[in-house]
Order: structure tokens, then sequence, then C-alpha cells
């Protein structure tokens, strides 16, 4: 409508009729919808490609799983062959990353350690999510007496310092992958149940719930198609925030020497030993782990708080 | 209150005992006793220890040892150092991972919450987004990458800091600094968070209303209420902060606690894992014990008694 530009502040403009011109209606198409219905996921996947920080993570954490598996592929050397005649070499453009104190090309090692980064830390995650949310789930849709008891022991469990029962665990059971994840996983679960339990008992009252139990529909059945895809939300940013912690103490347990063992390569294993010969002025050897240890999680913690903001848009400031 | 104490207490009782007796008997699962291997003592000598050590007892025997010894807080002895006691041990570095710690949680704690409430108070301004992209490096950059960068520029580069070592407040700065910057982020953006939270509120609105100076409403009425969440998690912060000092201590060649659990982690030293484990795990539960008390005081709305009921 072509209102005019220039108006005197007090005088009312006349406003005339020809200015519009109505919209033709039938009684058809009057309740039709005009754009198509977005689901709650939709919706979120648009409020998350609009977060840049959280988009640039995600591309970044893309590219790195692309390349922990072709990297080592595509690489010309080896992971663990040592070549005595090429120690502490700096980047170069046959070794683009370098070379460590055994002769190994830094480049593919970067990338056999991101194998075993992102392996650590989506198994946590998952194992974390299963318990999780067996343990939560029953807990909160049970309640009551057996709510209170699972509840007392998570209560217990939740006062272990996490870290120092990693360390014993792997003190006990020796270094390893698979001892890491076990480690990892016996302490982490804890978190995710009580996330679970919370929405669970949250949501468990709404009045879907009851209409179908009215409806005579099991409880198994209850739990699987009613209440956890309503409490997916906070469990995928939960687990979004599970992986960077995995990985950082994989990280931080290989620095101690309590994670993978030699020839294979982890982040972890690779700045401890870059660590060592800093002062020699090999800066490559650490700063290329370092680098990736902090840009992944970097990217999981953005992409963590981007999809915070976009699945719960009541939180968001 | 009193049998929420009561309860607490108990918790905590349970707690450290599960611990007790889960280290207890995950080290003694490990094949092998600690005077086997790679040395050559004769079949006497070899008994001899072992009944030093009450290790020919039975498991269940040793483990009523151990928890006795421990209610009169012995921790045992050190295998590998016979002439040392892991309460020697613990006499010696716990006052420096002490001091490491809690010079660390302070300026943690201090410049979080002031980055966090700059960052609210510019919401949306260049502040707030360099104080933000500041907290998630913070969060995202593990501490033992911290502390060798911050060596190599400001020790080893420019020579400002020594390299390593704990004598003088000169030494102190880069271990502190390293160790401080992950909890300082997230202590920054919780505080941030909840103070954009809190400025909402009516009171608020009423304060500014009444015509209080911003450093009033700010220190005064927002910033009691926006802490809480900060309160909740120095719990965690300080077990984060704990084991921080494992490879801080060990990177910084600091004479503390961590540098001899990890040392006998890698020695194999069982006592000392052990005793330093639950020391450990005492200390921080009596931290997470602290902090709960610390936030009934603080926000009198939360009845301690019925937060158990959670």
């Amino acid at each position: 409508m072509g209102v005019p530009k220039h108006q005197e502040p007090n005088v009312t403009p006349d406003v005339l009729d020809e200015w519009f011109t109505p919209k033709k209606r039938n009684k058809d198409d009057a309740e039709a919808v005009v754009r198509p219905s977005l689901s709650y996921w939709q919706d979120a996947w648009k409020r998350l490609v609009k977060n840049k920080l959280a988009m640039l993570g995600f591309v970044f954490l893309i590219g790195l799983i692309v390349m922990a598996v072709i990297g080592p592929i595509i690489s010309p050397h080896d992971v663990t062959k040592q070549t005595l005649s090429n120690q502490n070499l700096p980047p170069s453009g046959d070794h683009w990353f370098g070379t460590d104190d055994m002769g190994r090309d830094v480049f593919t090692r970067t990338w056999y350690g991101a194998r075993i980064s992102l392996f650590v830390g989506f198994m946590a995650a998952l194992i974390d999510f299963v318990i999780g949310i067996v343990y939560g789930g029953v807990a909160g849709y049970k309640g009551g007496k057996t709510d209170n008891v699972m509840m007392r022991i998570v209560e217990i469990l939740y006062g272990l310092p996490y870290l120092l029962v990693v360390i014993l665990l792997m003190v006990v059971m020796g270094p390893g992958l698979l001892t890491i994840i076990v480690a990892l996983t016996v302490t982490g679960w804890i978190g995710m149940a009580r996330i679970v339990r919370g929405q669970v008992l949250q949501i468990k009252n709404y009045e879907f719930i009851l209409a179908s139990k009215t409806f005579g529909t099991k409880t198994a059945r209850i739990i699987r198609k009613n209440l956890l895809p309503n409490t997916m939300g906070p469990i995928i940013v939960q687990m979004t925030l599970t992986v960077p912690s995995a990985i950082f103490a994989e990280a931080f347990l290989s620095f101690l020497g309590l994670g993978i063992q030699a020839p294979y390569a982890s982040w972890g294993v690779m700045a401890n030993d870059g660590l060592s010969t800093i002062l020699s002025g090999y800066w490559w050897r650490l700063f290329f782990p370092a680098l990736f240890i902090s840009l992944t999680m970097f990217s999981f913690n953005v992409l963590g708080d981007g999809l915070q903001d976009a699945l719960d848009p009541k939180l968001r400031r | 209150m009193g049998t929420y104490l009561l309860k607490r207490l108990l918790a905590m009782v349970i707690t450290l005992w599960l611990i007790v007796t889960l280290t207890f008997f995950l080290m003694h699962a490990i094949p092998g006793s600690p005077f086997n291997e790679e040395r050559n003592t004769s079949e006497i000598v070899q008994q001899n220890l072992e009944a030093h050590y009450h290790l020919n007892e039975p498991l269940m025997v040793q483990y009523f040892l151990y928890l006795k010894s421990l209610v009169s807080l012995d921790f045992g002895p050190s295998i590998t150092q016979p002439s040392q006691t892991v309460n020697d041990l613990l006499g010696r570095g716990f006052p420096i991972s002490f001091e490491l710690g809690m010079i660390t949680l302070v300026i943690a704690v201090l410049s979080g919450i002031i980055l966090g409430i700059l960052a609210a108070l510019r919401h949306n301004r260049i502040i707030d987004y360099m104080a933000m992209t500041f907290a998630v490096l913070g969060i995202s950059i593990p501490n033992f990458v911290m502390a060798t960068l911050l060596i190599q520029e400001l020790a080893v580069n420019r020579g400002i800091f020594p390299v390593a070592t704990w004598t003088s407040w000169h030494h102190m700065v880069l271990p502190t600094l390293a160790l401080a910057t992950g909890p300082m982020a997230i202590i920054a953006r919780l505080t941030r968070s909840s103070m954009l939270e809190v400025l909402t509120q009516d009171y608020i609105r009423t304060a500014r209303a009444k015509g209080l100076s911003p450093i009033k409403i700010v220190f005064k009425h927002a910033l009691r209420n926006a802490l809480l969440p900060v309160v909740t998690v120095l719990g965690t912060l300080a077990a984060g902060i704990l084991t921080g000092t494992f490879v801080i201590e060990q990177i910084f060649a600091i004479p503390g606690m961590g540098k001899y659990f990890v040392e006998s982690i890698n020695q194999r030293d069982y006592p000392v894992i052990m005793g330093t484990t639950v020391f450990y795990s005492a200390f921080l539960i009596l931290m997470l014990f602290l902090v709960d008390l610390a936030y009934g005081f603080l926000d009198p709305r939360i009845k301690l008694h019925k937060k158990e009921a959670k």
C-alpha cells in the first residue's frame, strides 16, 4: 500500500479505499495451511543452521571424521613405520606435519589419533546413552520407592571422583583402548541417567501420557513411543557434551601414560611425546596433536551449545 | 536441618567406604605380589616381607586391617620407597597441592565472575562476544596444552617467568594460570547466563525504578541471586582442579601430591595409589558437602532437608 511518505505529525491522513485491494477468498481454502508445517526436528534444524558458530563446529567435525577415515589411507606414510634417518624433521612438502623422534610421519599419526579419539568419544557417549536411558527411564517412570532407591544409589556414585575412578580402573585393567571406554562409562552414565529421570518425571504427568494410558497402552510402549521422543532434546545435548569430555579424558590419561600404548598413536600420547622435546625446538610434535584436541573439543562444545539453543528455544537468550 | 546433616554424613561415609572397598579389592585383584618381580630375594626374606606387610593373611583379614588403619588415619607404607610412609608423602605433598589448588580456585572464581558480569551487562556487544569466545576457547583447550603454550611463550621465548618448580610467587604464576583457565571459562559462562536471567526479573526493574545506581543494582541485588548456579558447580570444579593438578604438577615439576600420585601409578606402588586415592576422595566428598552447606546459607529459600527429595 502506498502510504504518503511525508506527513505532518498532527494531521490524520485521509485513508482512501482505493489504496486497498481486498483479497479474494473462497470458503474451501479458507482454512488451508499456507506453508508446509514443520516438525519439531525440522524447526530445530532450521534454528541450528542459523547459528554460525555451531555450523562451523559441525562442518569441522564432518571434515575430521572424513579425514580420520581416509587420512591414514591416502597418506603415503605408514602410521607405525619408523625411519631413523627421518628423525624430528620439521614440516615439509613430504611430511606436512613433520616427523617424530622415531621418524614417523606426524600427519598420518594425527589422523590415526583422530580415529582413536573419535572412537573413544562416540563409544563412551553411546554406552552412556543406553545405560542412562534405561536406568533413568525406569527410575523416573516407576517413581516412588523404586525411584528413591535407584536415585540413592546414583547419589552415592555421583560422589565418586570421576577421573580418580577412571585412573584406578586403568591401573588395574592395564592400559588400552577397551579399558579406556569401560573406565569412562563406569561413571559416565550417571549424568545421563539423572537427566533422563528428570525429564521423564516431568513429562509423565502430561495429559497425553494419561490419554495413552486410558487406551490401555503397555508401559514399555509408552516409554518407547511417548516418553523417550519427548525427552530427546536434552539427551542429545548431553551426548554432544559427553563426546568432548571423553576425548579430553582419553588425552589426559594418555598424557599420564595410561592410555593407548605404542606404536599406535592417540592425540594424548603424541602430545605427551611432543612435550618432552618441546625445549629442543621440535614444536610441531606438540603443536599438531594439541591443535586438533583443542579444535575437536571446541567444535563439540559449540555444536552442543547450538543444539541446546535449537532444541529448547524457551531457554534461548 | 539436623536430620539432613545426619543423612548427608551417612551418605558421605557410605561413599567413602565404597571407594575404600573398591580401591582395595581392585588393587588386590592385580596378579602378583609387589615383592616377587624383578627382585632376587631369598625365600625367607620374601616370607618376612609378606608377613611384615600382612600379605600372607587371607584377603578379608587384610581388608579389615586396612580399614582399621584407615580409621586411625594411617595410610600404610610405600613399597618403592621403604623409608617413607604414605602419610609422609601426603604430609609433604598436600600443603603444596592445596596451595596451588586454592590459588587457582580463587583466581578462577573471581576473574570468571567479573568476566561473566561484564559479558551480561554488555549483552550482544563486542565485550560479550570477546568474553564468550575466550570462554569457549578456555573450555576447549586442555590444561596440559595450555601449560605447554604458557611455558613456551612466557618462559622459554620471553623469559618472564621461570619454567618450573614451586618456590616463590614468581614460580606460581604459570601453573596457576594454566590450571585456572578452564574453570574460569566455565564460571564466566555460567555467571553470564544466570546474570542475564536475573536482570530481566521484576525486582531488578523495581530497583531501577527506585533510581539505584547501576553498580548497586548489579552488585547488591542481581549478583547474589546470579551466583547460586556458580556455587553449585564449585564442587565439580574443585574436583576438576584437583585432577588437573596431576598433570600440572608433572609438567612444572611441582613436588605436590599429584606428582607423587602419578609417580606411584607409573611405579605401580599400590599402597601409595590406594592411600592417595582414598585421601583425594575424602577431600572431594568434603568439598561437595561444604558447597551444599554454602548453598543453603546463600539462598534461604532452599530448604536443605527438602533438597534430598529431588
